[in-house]
């Protein structure tokens, strides 16, 4: 118990005298996190989109991948980016092991599948008229896609926020591409790691309510854009 | 209320773009990758030498703390510039191969075998094959590293000077860097092995106390290694020269002479710069 009260301390101690190392760390986190998961989204609408406006050939199988993929271990997307972005890799050229770029790829990879896989049980969860409907009111394709979108909104922000916190919250993909590096690519789950290796529960426990704050935070935002507005 | 929220992405995705712009921009050149045990990150010193190195020179360092077996390993493909590691056998391996090009002692410290204050299987005292023994025949649990690490390669070398080879319950790997071994080892009242930097870093958290040192066979050495850029020409060779030899200057020598006697009251590690073996 005393462990826990004292991490609270530190973590109030380390929030209020806002420690620049913690403040980088914490930064980092939501810069590295918050891109992987836009990229993702990006990606994630560009597979579910398609793969739920038209029928064809091994559609079931391709849907039963992009579940799988949300089920990606860290670790195992860790491994490949990294035996990619070797010196010796085919992308060894690039340069970017052990920098952010490297840890936003690698968490895009996590994250991609879950937006898609969600986003695409989303808009085939959408009543089967009201594509046509739309179509009939003389919607154009782009317009129709962007109806669609809004429509599902709420399930699709609840892929968003679903895709964060997989990332937000891994260490495995991050220690592997990232290094760890102090003031460069250490974030909140690879500093708490370290932390406890080096016996400072105290500090460990201040990253991981740092960690949960920030979570809560980035949720209630994207919380208070799902529910406004919304559909009665 | 339409317009406003799409705009509110697009200014999102801006920024998110900018931030990518900055980061591609750091300069990738200069970057030394140095790959090293979890001993000279656990106790603190790394953190004390990095930066000053940073100052010196304005070589960025990405400092990629792992056992030494995997820090010899990134050394033999060419994914790191230079190393610090401290496991004997497995460098001379790695000059013998030809992916080390210089290899120069940096410092030294000791290994020790911690235990309960109750000492159940009666090591205190012993020497350090007698005590391994003695762990041995009364199947006292015994927490190894088992990640292949410089403490790791060092336990195994003392099993075999034993005449033993450890197997059964009592002999149990974390696969975890000294420090989280420690943890292991205190909670479930074991003996285990460690480097005496990380055990005075963290012993005050621990409930475990020296049993067995001093032992000829328990010196544990760290040396600095340049990969050989003929082996692998990618790699960044005045970065790691530049990292090398600021180990083994006489001001990071006496730095690291003194590195801890604030804060635990005696020192971690002895500098050995230019003494033979």
């Amino acid at each position: 118990m005393d462990l826990i009260w004292e991490g609270l301390r530190k973590a109030l101690e380390l929030l209020l005298t806002l420690d620049p190392e913690v403040l980088r760390i914490t930064l980092l986190s939501l810069e590295v996190s918050g891109l992987a998961t836009l990229i993702s989204l990006v990606i994630g609408l560009g597979i579910a989109i398609p793969v739920a406006l038209n029928e064809f050939p091994g559609k079931r199988l391709v849907i039963a991948l992009l579940n799988t993929g949300m089920g990606l271990p860290p670790v195992v997307v860790g491994l490949f980016v990294t035996v990619l972005l070797w010196r010796s890799g085919p992308f060894g050229f690039l340069e970017i092991l052990y920098t952010p770029t490297a840890m936003i790829l690698a968490q895009a990879v996590i994250a991609s599948p879950i937006i898609a896989g969600i986003s695409l049980s989303a808009l085939q969860h959408l009543p089967p008229g009201l594509r046509l409907q739309i179509l009939a009111l003389g919607a154009s394709r782009p317009q129709m896609v962007w109806l669609l979108l809004k429509e599902a909104r709420l399930p699709l922000l609840a892929a968003v926020m679903a895709g964060f916190g997989g990332v937000i919250s891994e260490v495995g993909a991050s220690i592997m591409v990232g290094g760890n590096i102090k003031g460069q690519t250490r974030v909140l789950t690879t500093a708490t790691v370290m932390e406890t290796s080096k016996g400072n529960f105290e500090v460990a426990f201040a990253l991981s309510i740092l960690l949960l704050v920030l979570a809560f935070t980035v949720n209630a935002v994207l919380t208070h854009l799902q529910q406004r507005n919304r559909p009665r | 209320m339409r317009i406003p929220r799409f705009l509110g992405w697009t200014w999102l995705l801006a920024a998110s773009l900018a931030c990518a712009g900055l980061h591609a921009g750091q300069p990738a050149t200069k970057a030394v990758i140095l790959a090293t045990t979890t001993s000279t990150q656990d106790s603190g010193l790394l953190d004390e030498l990095i930066p000053r190195f940073a100052k010196q020179t304005g070589y960025v360092v990405k400092t990629i703390a792992v056992g030494s077996g995997q820090a010899i390993a990134m050394g033999k493909k060419g994914e790191a510039d230079v190393l610090l590691v401290h496991s004997p056998d497995a460098e001379k391996a790695l000059m013998a191969e030809g992916s080390g090009a210089n290899r120069r002692i940096v410092m030294h410290n000791d290994f020790i075998l911690l235990g309960p204050a109750t000492d159940p299987a009666h090591l205190r005292g012993k020497g350090a094959a007698a005590a391994f023994q003695a762990i041995a025949a009364g199947h006292a649990l015994f927490i190894s590293r088992g990640d292949n690490s410089g403490t790791h390669a060092q336990e195994k070398k003392l099993w075999a000077a034993a005449g033993l080879k450890p197997e059964g319950a009592w002999y149990q790997q974390t696969g975890l860097g000294m420090g989280q071994t420690l943890a292991v080892a205190s909670e479930k009242r074991a003996y285990t092995l460690s480097d005496r930097g990380t055990y005075l870093a963290l012993h005050k958290k621990l409930g475990l106390e020296i049993l067995s040192e001093g032992d000829a066979a328990l010196l544990n050495v760290y040396h600095v290694i340049e990969v050989n850029p003929a082996r692998h020409p990618k790699v960044n060779t005045p970065g790691a020269r530049a990292f090398a030899d600021f180990l083994v200057s006489k001001d990071v020598q006496t730095l690291i002479k003194e590195f801890g006697i604030g804060t635990f009251g005696s020192p971690l590690f002895f500098p050995d710069a230019g003494k033979p073996e």
